[in-house]
């Protein structure tokens, strides 16, 4: 056992940056989520998906793989394109949002619970550090989850089919990437404000699920009971799934949207009041954690 | 001596409410005692030089460097123990430990080893790899000692650190508290609203009342001024003729009644030349104390004194 010295003496060795000192918050996360038996198998499983297209793609491009499971015509059965992304990136986000849902609240809520935040904002590190430290934990799982693996297989399928199907299909390439984003930054935020807010990991989660499941079933409630589409806009998924169907396709709108991100063809509301409803979402959270995250609570 | 803490007219309000109103002071003292009530203004002027709150007018330095402007410098010399509970309460301690002293800047390496070995120097080393939440109140205290000296600070900012403690507990704090102070490598600034915590510890003390400076007291020099002042009670005849004999070796001299004696020893002239000039009158002398103004004496008089102005 290593013996220690029962003095105090000072510390007049070299110090880090402060962007080191912001990689050590998602490094103790990091610690922390690879602890959790159950964190390591939902994550794993989580990329069972994007494995089962990438076999896909593969056999699709491999004639004797074709030709061992007596399948002719697979490029008929399952087309690589818009849709098959979209649904890849609609269902890797709902497990995003799982994943939010596990990880998030468990981020900002411990330093809050117990006053811990005005230790670690009593030293050279700032609110905005901190929020982004603890941001970058889900930045960085959720985009394993989603554009990683989507480009990936975007790049396989253009290494696969030829230099001309990259380029012809760039935009699926952007669409994947920005979509992706769109999803993540939301789900960060969302996930730190409402575990600001709520100091109790579990209640901070299922808001979680409720904002996402809740607010589209309300926006369909609206729209069926005021014969409109209007309610849409009340909807997560329909805003994120329509800013999606954007990113992949432009003005030429041929799908739905993603799986669990519908945008029906003949219910659209105008994109840019999407993009509002994002808007406002965003700086709701920022306004939340903007009164939250502080050293010393403001007792009026 | 280099100052500690410059206040310029430092005020803070909250709603609109002045909390801190134009302080202005220069602290040098190796360590300093904040003294008041309860919501004399202790706390927020500790959060506002750790850039918590931003000042509303003036403005504070540390160690010459403005909070206003400088504000990650200063917290990058300031070791910070918190009043109330401040931990993460699922972490083992000795981990939360090099958290912070990472989060102050020290590389890993370096922080793990110090975290260990302020864990010990609190007195926690047995329990450094139990959960802080189950820790006890005393317990949580020595580890908040432990995550605010880890680093190493210029300047450890100490927020009633004895809260909550039973005597031997405190008594302990009280005695780390002078160690670290006695090292002479850091200052210490200690808010409390006890006075024996203040009086053990500090050799400046800074009263604040409602917001506002209400005494200043270099407790070093009171000490040094009182260690003359005595008070004795005689009995005998000659009493006159003591006073005389003493005021022949230069003392000052405040007879008052039934035998009572207040005067200030000249350098130079010893307790024990007292007794020899009271046996030459054949005076008896009952009572000898060394009267000084005790820190509560200060205190009493700034809390009395109108507006806080003394």
């Amino acid at each position: 056992m290593a013996v220690y010295k029962k003095t105090y003496r000072p510390y007049d060795g070299r110090l880090t940056g402060p962007f080191a000192r912001l990689l050590v918050i998602p490094r103790y996360a990091f610690e922390d989520l690879h602890r959790s038996k159950f964190l390591n198998t939902f994550f794993i499983a989580t990329l069972i998906y994007p494995l089962i297209c990438a076999l896909i793609i593969y056999v699709q491009h491999n004639a004797s793989a074709l030709q061992l499971l007596n399948v002719q015509n697979a490029r008929g059965m399952i087309s690589i394109n818009v849709t098959f992304f979209l649904s890849l990136l609609g269902w890797q986000s709902v497990m995003a949002l799982f994943m939010a849902a596990f990880v998030g609240p468990g981020q900002v809520s411990p330093d809050l619970a117990n006053n811990g935040l005005s230790l670690y904002l009593a030293r050279p590190f700032s609110r905005l550090e901190y929020v982004l430290g603890k941001m970058s934990i889900l930045v960085v799982l959720m985009s394993l989850m989603t554009w990683i693996p989507g480009l990936l297989l975007f790049l396989l399928q253009g290494y696969l089919e030829g230099w001309s199907w990259m380029t012809d299909n760039a935009r699926i390439a952007s669409g994947i990437f920005f979509g992706s984003w769109v999803w993540i930054l939301l789900l960060s935020l969302l996930a730190l404000a409402l575990s600001a807010w709520v100091k109790w990991k579990p209640a901070a989660g299922a808001l979680m699920f409720v904002l996402f499941f809740v607010t589209s079933a309300f926006g369909a409630t609206i729209n069926a009971v005021e014969r409109t589409h209007w309610g849409n806009l009340a909807s997560i998924s329909y805003l994120v799934g329509s800013i999606w169907v954007q990113l992949f396709e432009g003005a030429n709108k041929t799908t739905n949207g993603a799986v669990f991100f519908r945008s029906p063809i003949g219910e659209e509301v105008p994109l840019w009041y999407c993009w509002v409803g994002l808007t406002v979402i965003v700086l709701a959270c920022l306004y939340m954690l903007a009164h939250k995250i502080r050293g010393a609570e403001v007792v009026r | 001596m280099e100052p500690v803490i410059e206040l310029d007219g430092l005020e803070v309000c909250f709603g609109g409410r002045p909390i801190l109103k134009k302080l202005k002071a220069t602290l040098t003292g190796r360590s300093i005692g904040l003294l008041g009530p309860n919501g004399a203004g202790k706390s927020t002027l500790l959060s506002t030089l750790l850039g918590f709150y931003p000042p509303s007018a003036g403005t504070a330095r540390v160690f010459g460097r403005d909070v206003r402007t400088h504000a990650r410098e200063v917290r990058g010399l300031i070791g910070y123990m918190p009043e109330n509970d401040a931990f993460i309460a699922g972490m083992s301690g000795v981990r939360f430990v090099r958290l912070m002293a990472e989060l102050a800047g020290l590389p890993r390496e370096h922080a793990i080893e110090r975290a260990h070995e302020a864990f010990f120097y609190v007195g926690l080393g047995e329990v450094r790899y139990r959960a802080l939440g189950t820790y006890s109140l005393g317990m949580k205290q020595s580890a908040k000692l432990a995550q605010a000296i880890a680093h190493g600070p210029k300047l450890l900012f100490l927020d009633e650190p004895t809260n909550g403690l039973d005597p031997p507990a405190r008594s302990r704090m009280i005695q780390l508290i002078q160690e670290i102070r006695d090292r002479g490598d850091l200052r210490l600034i200690l808010s409390s609203h006890l006075l024996r915590d203040v009086e053990e510890c500090c050799d400046e003390v800074l009263i604040l009342k409602d917001g506002n400076i209400a005494a200043f007291c270099n407790l070093e020099e009171e000490r040094r001024a009182n260690r003359r002042f005595l008070e004795i009670e005689t009995r005998g005849e000659n009493n006159g003729d003591f006073v005389a004999a003493l005021e022949r070796q230069g003392c000052e001299t405040a007879p008052g009644a039934q035998g009572r004696i207040k005067l200030v020893l000249p350098d130079g002239l010893e307790v024990r030349q007292i007794y020899q000039i009271a046996a030459a009158q054949n005076v008896q002398v009952r009572r000898l104390n060394h009267k000084r103004d005790s820190l509560e004496d200060i205190f009493l008089k700034a809390m009395e004194a109108s507006n806080g102005g003394l």
